[in-house]
């Protein structure tokens, strides 16, 4: 029998949609007005946007970390701060960076990109895909705020156990560290379920898996590799606050703990950790090149594989950062290997990268350039990766700003670059507008030759002996000049960031205004209006090869039946992108905000207490019931439009 | 096809024959019908379980990320071992009588599980009600034998690093029972009270497929807590 | 676009002018510092140096090509304008040229990966086999923030005593030196980057380092993991002396503290003895006999205090005794209330334990 009344016969949409269908897509996709609406949004390029701000939020206070300290630096024995605040702020620059920065930014932008580039019209689980982004949030307020009050974590972003353990880190400091991955990685593995069942199920039909964008290629291998990865740092962080708080003795050598255990534990998340970075990073680059080379990337197939490939053996890499320890030689050569063998997926992609410039037709605009800035800073990273992977040469380099050099040249010549590149290749798409070109070139040229001051000298240091994470050093060593270079470097790159940030600020309002495909590009994001409507698509494409926009027309082009007054989309099947079901998406609500709060408490409580894991679960599986718990008008709008198989 | 008929709870009878699943696929395609430029799609099913349901995709990325957390438990777990003179340290193997008495309290669950997921997939919601509301019971039941189990331990989790990892082994297992446990609470008293659609089958067919997967990994936790140090 | 080729070329030879100065340092023999990787004066650091040239050739070779081949798109491919329409002749068509070059460059880097990979093998391997005959091995045990090394007995004379000295190792020149290594505390790394790699010192673990110096004179070394607060300040000196004035000073460490001579060092000894020195130090001959911190039976004789900090002279002991934590705040010696001249005696008694 039943007990909701189905509501009337609903409108659905034609191919082209009426004015009204569109009128009634706005309505049913958008954001509610209001406070209550701003935490009740679950729409996914809202949840982008405020993702990608927030990251980039960090991205500046990791910076701004980073410029203290090589002011410190810049000169042997310099006064500027003790050591307190030195430790501090290596400590919060490596967490804000690789935590609240480099990771998530990457699953930001594909939160807001991935619907659009596939063709549907909202993220796989929209409400969870809210909360991710909430917990991040509350994640890294914990830790600015414990920064702030004196109290923030000084044991560096790895924290090395004994020294982060309860002996040799009294206070909650390091707790405040480890709690933020338990933040940061809830965030991040709820992300990939997102990102995964996106990918495989919400396409465009037509879209078979041999035809996604690369970009979704690379996500989605991230997303696995996130998957399998992340447990071991959460394993990890866990036992150290357990440690810390309730007297258990993982890391303790006196009661059968294992102080190497932390550095296996955190080494085998750390190291595919770093590919979560530099995948995505791929990703953008496939989409920049094609179009600004203005042809289909040359050797699809091999990218798909070589992504795969790096996605596998990046797992096998996690020894090398442990080579100076008293692991046994010959367990060691093993992970030379590996690390060397995984160059080679990495070459094919650049080869195939370097194919497609030659065979085509360059446009050079700024997307352009920060994409080209790949092939240097990432080729000199690389290269000093190969270094590293050998035993012999690491454990005289391994802890000194050798290495400090390489993470940087691989970092952002793999990632930061080309994501400067993709915010400047999609910013017209997320608001209309273009980037001013002139002031992007100012930034890209203060950028990179800021970087390459700034790092370079960097090699030389650690080969002439400075190690890491010193607070200053002594005029007789001879390091200072080149210190000094490097604190110049670090200017520049903050002037270009400057730069950056007001050419983005400034192009809201006076950027040329971007119709739905400024640059030319071919993947279906370009096919829709910028910024897109609330629906993404007012009728899903129907796709026929790589770069529908390039190749379009043939038919079937557009998928018609859908509902416009209710959220819906189309569910296909995972290899060959068939039509198989429609499904019915939520409405906002404000309980995966609700939730994310309760969460916040229960995980900053129980720095402070036990209990808290005990009395902190009330709140949380109350506010997860209600966010759960059906609606009645929601159920009753579901059943008119519900068709069993 | 009556848009009501899910809701109103009214049993269909359901293939799960390759037959009927590939007569479905053709149904579904033929579902889907061309109209001049456009593919319509209003004839599509919005209810699908297993790999058609997102929340079944969903799920199995819960199963993933959380398999792993446990595979790494019981790697630290033999890291200890393998260094360790004497295993445990210093204090007697857990008692197995309680661990073992909930394995098979365990294994004797998934009938009541399968027979609510059959139920769920035939959209009876009676047949949901009971077998699901069994089920219930008999992981409340565990959860007190569970209890039950921390205390027949031998060992604290601040005793050694062998009471640490056991202690987290058992206690990540219980995490896991526990939230399944209270999904499984909130699905039986939804199916009570409603208000129901397709989804929320599909739903309690993704809740036995976890619950699965909290019997199985069991079963090699059980192995390492219980039998490993003997 | 003329603008784009100018700053294209400048960039070019900006990085170029790098690489040749990374190489030239790379290759110069010249001593740069007491601390360097590139300055080898022992065979480990001498087998890893000849490493590092061969990874830097290939390396640099290879990013060259990669340059050049980049540089050279970038100059000859024709520019598309906003008009331009995509090019979609690839779609179909097997395109042989891009294949060709791109397989022979995949398989001209694996060749090259495993040339670097044998290269990586065999020096691990020469590490590993260095000649350990008649080894002097020293255990090293790392504190924050600073050194402890214990000598065994004498190679002759199994009867003899060991001894302990801190922040400053002496080996024999051409000898080969086994150093086990642990932590107290936290974990440490020893490094001496111009004799050889690193090795962390990790608590409940024991691990070792091989090494040999081959010229004499005095290496730096400097602990290279993160270890708190003062790690920045927790350096080392490695004495590399000719055979026999090493004997003689192993001979000297081995012996007791000598008894003060003269009434200004008794006086010295006695304020040693009455205050709350002996709760943290040794020396050897006097009563005092715990070992928090560093062993001080011939402190007279190293030329450091404090783990590389400061010069050993009478001012800077006098400064380091009065208020440690002004030096270096956070070590773990308290402040002195000693009177002036009672701490310029234990100063000057100090100076002469040799």
């Amino acid at each position: 029998m039943s007990d909701v009344a189905p509501a009337a016969s609903p409108m659905l949409n034609s191919v082209p949609p009426t004015s009204g269908q569109a009128a009634a897509l706005e309505r049913t996709w958008r954001d509610p007005p209001g406070l209550l609406g701003w935490i009740s949004a679950v729409n996914h390029k809202t949840i982008g946007k405020r993702f990608i701000s927030t990251a980039f939020a960090f991205f500046i206070a990791g910076g701004l970390f980073a410029l203290a300290m090589r002011l410190q630096l810049a000169k042997p024995e310099n006064g500027l701060m003790g050591p307190d605040l030195y430790n501090q702020l290596f400590t919060m620059h490596g967490s804000t960076m690789m935590f609240l920065f480099a990771v998530p930014v990457m699953q930001a932008v594909a939160v807001y990109l991935l619907p659009l580039m596939l063709g549907t019209r909202s993220v796989a689980f929209p409400r969870m895909n809210a909360f991710a982004y909430w917990i991040y949030l509350f994640g890294g307020l914990m830790l600015m705020t414990a920064f702030a009050l004196d109290i923030g974590p000084d044991v560096g972003w790895f924290a090395y156990v004994p020294l982060s353990g309860p002996d040799y880190s009294p206070g909650k400091r390091a707790d405040f560290w480890a709690q933020l991955i338990t933040f940061t990685e809830l965030s991040g593995l709820l992300e990939a379920i997102v990102i995964v069942t996106t990918v495989f199920k919400l396409r465009a039909p037509g879209m078979t898996l041999n035809r996604i964008p690369l970009f979704a290629w690379t996500m989605v291998v991230t997303a696995f590799m996130v998957m399998f990865a992340m447990p071991s740092v959460m394993l990890a962080s866990t036992a150290l606050i357990m440690d810390r708080l309730v007297g258990t003795h993982f890391y303790n050598p006196a009661e059968g703990g294992d102080v190497i255990l932390w550095q296996h534990l955190f080494w085998f998340f750390g190291h595919p950790e770093v590919y979560f970075i530099f995948l995505p990073g791929l990703g953008f680059l496939s989409s920049i090149i094609p179009t600004f080379a203005r042809r289909p990337i040359y050797g699809y197939t091999a990218m798909v594989l070589s992504v795969i490939a790096t996605g596998f053996l990046s797992f096998g890499l996690w020894v090398h950062h442990m080579f100076a320890t008293n692991l046994p030689d010959l367990g060691k050569s093993f992970f030379t290997a590996a690390s060397l063998m995984i160059a080679i997926p990495s070459a094919v992609q650049i080869f195939c990268w370097l194919a497609t410039l030659w065979t085509g037709r360059l446009r050079f605009r700024t997307p352009l350039y920060f994409a080209l800035a790949f092939f240097v800073i990432l080729v000199i990273g690389g290269m000093s990766g190969l270094m590293l992977a050998s035993v012999p040469l690491d454990v005289q380099v391994h802890d000194t700003y050798f290495v400090v050099a390489h993470l940087h040249y691989v970092l952002l010549g793999g990632a930061v670059f080309p994501l400067f590149g993709a915010i400047y290749y999609w910013y017209p798409k997320f608001t209309g507008r273009l980037m001013g070109e002139r002031l992007g070139r100012w930034n890209f040229w203060l950028f990179f030759i800021g970087f390459n001051v700034a790092f370079f000298p960097m090699h030389l240091l650690g080969l002439h002996g400075m190690p890491r994470r010193v607070y200053t050093y002594g005029a007789e060593m001879g390091w200072g000049t080149l210190n000094a270079v490097s604190t110049f470097g670090a200017l520049l790159i903050a002037a270009s960031v400057l730069c950056f940030l007001y050419n983005a600020w400034h192009s809201r309002s006076h950027g040329a205004v971007a119709g739905p495909n400024p640059w030319g590009g071919g993947t279906l994001e370009w096919a829709t209006a910028s910024p897109p409507p609330a629906c993404n698509f007012e009728a899903i494409p129907v796709v026929h090869g790589r770069d529908p926009v390039w190749e379009a027309g043939a038919e079937p082009t557009h998928v018609a039946g859908l509902s416009v007054e209710s959220r819906e989309a189309l569910v296909t099947t995972v290899l060959d992108a068939h039509p198989d079901k429609r499904e019915a998406f939520p409405n906002p609500t404000p309980w995966p905000f609700v939730s994310a709060v309760a969460t916040a408490v229960f995980f900053i409580g129980s720095i402070f207490t036990p209990w808290a894991v005990v009395w902190g679960t009330i709140p949380i599986g109350i506010a997860t019931t209600i966010w759960f718990w059906p609606k009645r008008r929601e159920t009753a709008a579901h059943l008119a439009l519900e068709r069993a198989p | 096809m009556s848009t009501s008929a899910i809701g109103g709870g009214a049993a269909r009878p359901a293939g799960t024959t390759r037959e009927a699943s590939m007569q479905r696929r053709t149904e579904g395609q033929q579902a889907v019908r061309r109209v001049g430029a456009a593919l319509d799609v209003a004839a599509l099913p919005s209810v699908g379980f297993s790999h058609r349901s997102l929340m079944w995709w969903g799920t199995l990325g819960l199963m993933a990320i959380e398999g792993t957390a446990f595979a790494l438990a019981i790697a630290i777990y033999f890291f200890f071992q393998v260094h360790a003179e004497r295993w445990p340290y210093t204090t007697p193997p857990p008692a197995l009588v309680w661990g073992t008495l909930n394995t098979v309290i365990l294994i004797v669950s998934m009938l009541p599980n399968h027979l609510a997921k059959r139920a769920a997939e035939r959209y009876d919601r009676r047949g949901v009600w009971m077998w699901l509301g069994l089920c219930l019971l008999l992981a409340l039941l565990f959860l007190g034998v569970r209890w039950l189990e921390f205390s027949a331990l031998n060992v604290r989790w601040d005793t050694d690093a062998y009471g640490s990892i056991v202690w987290t082994l058992l206690g990540l297992h219980t995490v896991h029972l526990v939230t399944d446990t209270w999904d499984s609470a909130v699905l039986e008293a939804l199916f009570f009270t409603g208000p129901l659609e397709g989804r929320r089958y599909v739903d309690v067919s993704e809740n036995a497929m976890y619950w699965y997967f909290v019997v199985w990994s069991w079963l090699p936790i059980y192995a390492v807590v219980y039998l490993a140090p003997r | 676009m003329r603008r784009i080729r100018v700053a294209q070329a400048l960039s070019a030879l900006a990085l170029i002018a790098m690489a040749g100065a990374a190489f030239a340092i790379g290759s110069s023999p010249v001593t740069t510092g007491p601390h360097d990787v590139l300055a080898p004066a022992g065979v480990q650091a001498d087998r890893i140096g000849q490493l590092w040239n061969v990874f830097l050739g290939v390396c640099t070779l290879v990013t060259l090509a990669v340059f050049a081949v980049f540089a050279l798109a970038l100059w000859r491919t024709p520019r598309a304008t906003g008009e331009t329409p995509a090019d979609l002749s690839s779609l179909g068509r097997h395109e042989s040229g891009p294949y060709r070059t791109v397989v022979g460059a995949v398989a001209v880097s694996i060749a090259l990966l495993l040339v670097l990979l044998a290269a990586s093998v065999w020096t691990d391997r020469a590490l590993a086999r260095m000649a350990l005959a008649d080894a002097l091995s020293i255990q090293v045990v790392g504190h924050q923030w600073w050194w402890e090394a214990r000598y065994g007995p004498a190679a002759n004379e199994p009867m003899s005593d060991q001894f302990v000295t801190a922040n400053e190792l002496h080996v024999p020149v051409g000898r080969p030196v086994i150093v086990t290594l642990t932590g107290a505390d936290v974990i440490h790394s020893l490094w001496v980057p111009s004799l050889a790699g690193k090795k962390d010192l990790i608590p409940g673990r024991t691990s070792k380092l091989q090494f040999r110096a081959d010229h004499p004179g005095v290496y730096r070394g400097q602990c290279a993991e993160f270890c708190g607060f003062q790690h920045a300040y927790m350096g080392f000196q490695v004495f590399a002396d000719a055979p026999a004035d090493y004997a003689a000073w192993e001979a000297r460490q081995r012996q007791e503290a000598a008894a003060p001579a003269g009434a200004a060092l008794q006086r010295g000894e006695q304020v040693f003895l009455g205050s709350t020195c002996i709760m943290c130090h040794t020396v050897n001959g006097t009563t005092a006999q715990a070992n928090f911190g560093p062993d001080l039976t011939h402190v007279g004789g190293r030329t450091t205090l404090a783990a590389g900090m400061l010069r050993n002279t009478p001012q800077d002991l006098k400064r380091w005794i009065r208020d440690p934590q002004k030096i270096k705040p956070g070590t773990s010696m308290p402040a002195s209330t000693l009177p002036d001249a009672d701490l310029d005696a234990l100063v000057a008694w100090l100076g002469s334990l040799r």
